[in-house]
């Protein structure tokens, strides 16, 4: 056996014994395996630890004080924090922004990506075209690709003067409460509705044909063969692509922040940019670290419930 | 659902994808000939698919108003550096996690899947404090090592776990036999045939750290050092409104090259995400 290829683990470990002997009574060769199997993990654990939970731990922490990063003040609040949480007036009007975002957007992508996906499944000539095409918004810079739709949603933009041609009089998207968050919705779907969409046909594809000539024979119609063959079959890849895109709507902000900043009147101010106005906006940063725990446990129940969902509906090939 | 289908199912099916092409592809199109357009002409009416004489003015300004080539410099090298690192780190961790047995590994392989249940956004208030104590405010620091290290990394290691557990062991055991020890394996075995996995972590590693807006705007003031996503929202006049040509032609010059890779590579990149990427 020779030693490990990394100098440094023989350098961290001590003295190394020469590596040409095979029984050490210590550093026996799996001994070295377990080490060596630390040191390939330690970089990702320690980044995890340093990055992830020391900070999640620090965002409790720190929604029981208030201070000022820049002026260097901290000082305790008790559960201040956490009352005001409860009284900001503000605060239904975000979740609702946040539900109808998330809803919204699950419904329309989840949706648009099996119908994209059930389509260019079908044996046709160019659709690998059509797949590109589709796909490319997933590549174009999120921030670029918001910024077009919002010029094109402008109230003289190209989507209303494509309607005036037409003889219809669109609002104006961006500044009216009732279609801002709409417009959002839509600007994100297109984006990355390509995502999905991929991921489904790559389920569709793994679908047996021998059950859709089954059932034909069987004289089951089309409509009849999704919903009883392709959905259950699929329904591994729906459920991960919902947990995916639900967790995804809920970390929402460049759109938000490039197409209508929060509003108009609030309508459009989702739980992160909430977040974000009150942490480095105005500089309430432990009201700020409270709405992150407010956004923890959110992703969290969410991701609870869809995990026992799978249990109970998604079908196992195993 | 792949059957023959009759001419005019076909007919009806190509019409149906024309017509959902459009919200697709008709804003990059028209973004890209909207920035061709000068400033007075960018709400004409009836709008003009193609622009009437092409001008190249809203590129000069865009580089006249902020240092653009330093920031399209900035974003590069930090989705390069961010590529990199979360290739090795993840691969490393991947690989470590599936192949090498260690007391505690299962316990170890959860506490670095709390990442996944932890969107980056929860932690930005006392990461910044972190960064803030450790003097790496407008440094472009925080936008490589969390990418790296912390969470988006663990999705990364998730899937390159799942690559190497499918590897077939005779090809390690075989290996071992000839005096290589486990970084050689990883190395010289494990990494050449895990490049499908590998690719389509570094796409979506690549996409992700060009789209990053939200850290950005948290760490980084000077215009020096900004970000693309960052600098596209700066274009704006003395009222604060956007300045359409402008922008636009900032968001062709960050999107268009992308683009352009993605076609031209488009099978790796979709088959690679598909196959590899989530399942």
């Amino acid at each position: 056996m020779k030693t490990l290829d990394r100098p440094r683990s023989t350098a961290a470990t001590g003295p190394p014994e020469d590596g040409t002997r095979a029984a050490q009574p210590f550093w026996t060769s799996r001994r070295r395996d377990q080490l060596a199997g630390y040191l390939f993990i330690a970089p990702q654990l320690i980044g995890t630890v340093v990055f992830v939970l020391i900070p999640l731990g620090l965002v409790v922490w720190y929604s029981f004080h208030e201070w000022n990063v820049l002026a260097g003040t901290f000082h305790s609040v008790g559960t201040d924090n956490y009352h005001k949480l409860l009284d900001d007036p503000k605060l239904p009007g975000v979740l609702r922004a946040t539900a109808y975002f998330s809803v919204g957007l699950v419904v329309l992508n989840l949706s648009l990506a099996l119908a994209l996906a059930v389509l260019l499944n079908q044996k046709l000539r160019g659709s690998v075209v059509f797949r590109t095409l589709f796909f490319s918004p997933v590549v174009v810079s999120l921030v670029a690709w918001t910024i077009v739709w919002g010029f094109l949603l402008q109230k003289n933009g190209g989507i209303n003067a494509g309607l005036d041609l037409i003889g219809v009089h669109g609002p104006n998207w961006l500044r009216s409460e009732g279609t801002s968050m709409l417009s959002a919705v839509v600007v994100q779907c297109f984006k990355n509705v390509g995502l999905n969409m991929v991921l489904f046909l790559a389920a569709l594809q793994g679908v047996p044909r021998e059950l859709y000539e089954a059932a034909t024979v069987d004289g089951a119609g089309r409509w009849r063969q999704f919903w009883r063959i392709t959905v259950p079959l699929i329904s591994p890849t729906i459920l991960l692509t919902s947990i995916i895109t639900v967790v995804g709507s809920l970390q929402v902000f460049a759109q938000i922040a490039v197409l209508t900043q929060g509003g108009p009147s609030g309508s459009t101010t989702v739980l992160v940019y909430y977040l974000y106005q009150q942490a480095f906006t105005f500089h309430h940063f432990g009201y700020g670290a409270t709405l992150s725990v407010l956004l923890f446990l959110i992703v969290l129940v969410l991701t609870v419930i869809q995990w026992q969902m799978r249990k109970k509906w998604v079908f196992h090939e195993s | 659902m792949s059957r023959k289908l009759s001419t005019r199912a076909k007919l009806l099916l190509y019409g149906i994808l024309l017509v959902l092409c459009v919200p697709f592809v008709f804003p990059t199109w028209w973004m890209a000939t909207s920035s061709l357009k000068p400033a007075a002409d960018i709400f004409a009416f009836p709008p003009k698919l193609f622009p009437d004489n092409p001008r190249l003015d809203a590129y000069r300004k865009v580089f006249e108003l902020q240092p653009f080539g330093h920031q399209y410099f900035n974003s590069m090298y930090i989705a390069v550096v961010v590529t990199l690192g979360t290739l090795a780190v993840s691969s490393l961790a991947g690989y470590g996690f599936a192949r090498i047995r260690f007391p505690g590994q299962n316990i170890l392989f959860l506490v670095v899947l709390t990442g996944l249940l932890i969107p980056s956004e929860v932690t930005i208030v006392p990461l910044f404090q972190m960064f803030h104590d450790w003097g790496m405010i407008d440094t472009h620091w925080p936008l490589i090592l969390v990418p790296v290290l912390g969470a988006p990394s663990v999705l990364a290691t998730f899937i390159m776990r799942q690559f190497f557990i499918a590897l077939p062991h005779e090809l390690e055991e075989a290996a071992r036999m000839d005096g290589l020890g486990r970084f050689a394996i990883y190395w010289r075995i494990a990494l050449p045939l895990a490049r499908p996995a590998l690719s389509a972590v570094a796409i979506f590693t690549f996409l992700h750290s060009w789209n990053l807006y939200l850290e950005p705007i948290v760490y980084l003031s000077t215009p020096d050092m900004f970000t693309l996503p960052q600098a596209l929202t700066q274009y704006v006049d003395a009222y604060g409104g956007p300045m359409w040509n402008v922008q636009l032609a900032a968001a062709s010059l960050t999107a268009l090259p992308v683009v352009a890779v993605f076609v031209f590579a488009q099978r790796q990149f979709v088959e690679g995400l598909a196959h590899t990427g989530l399942k």
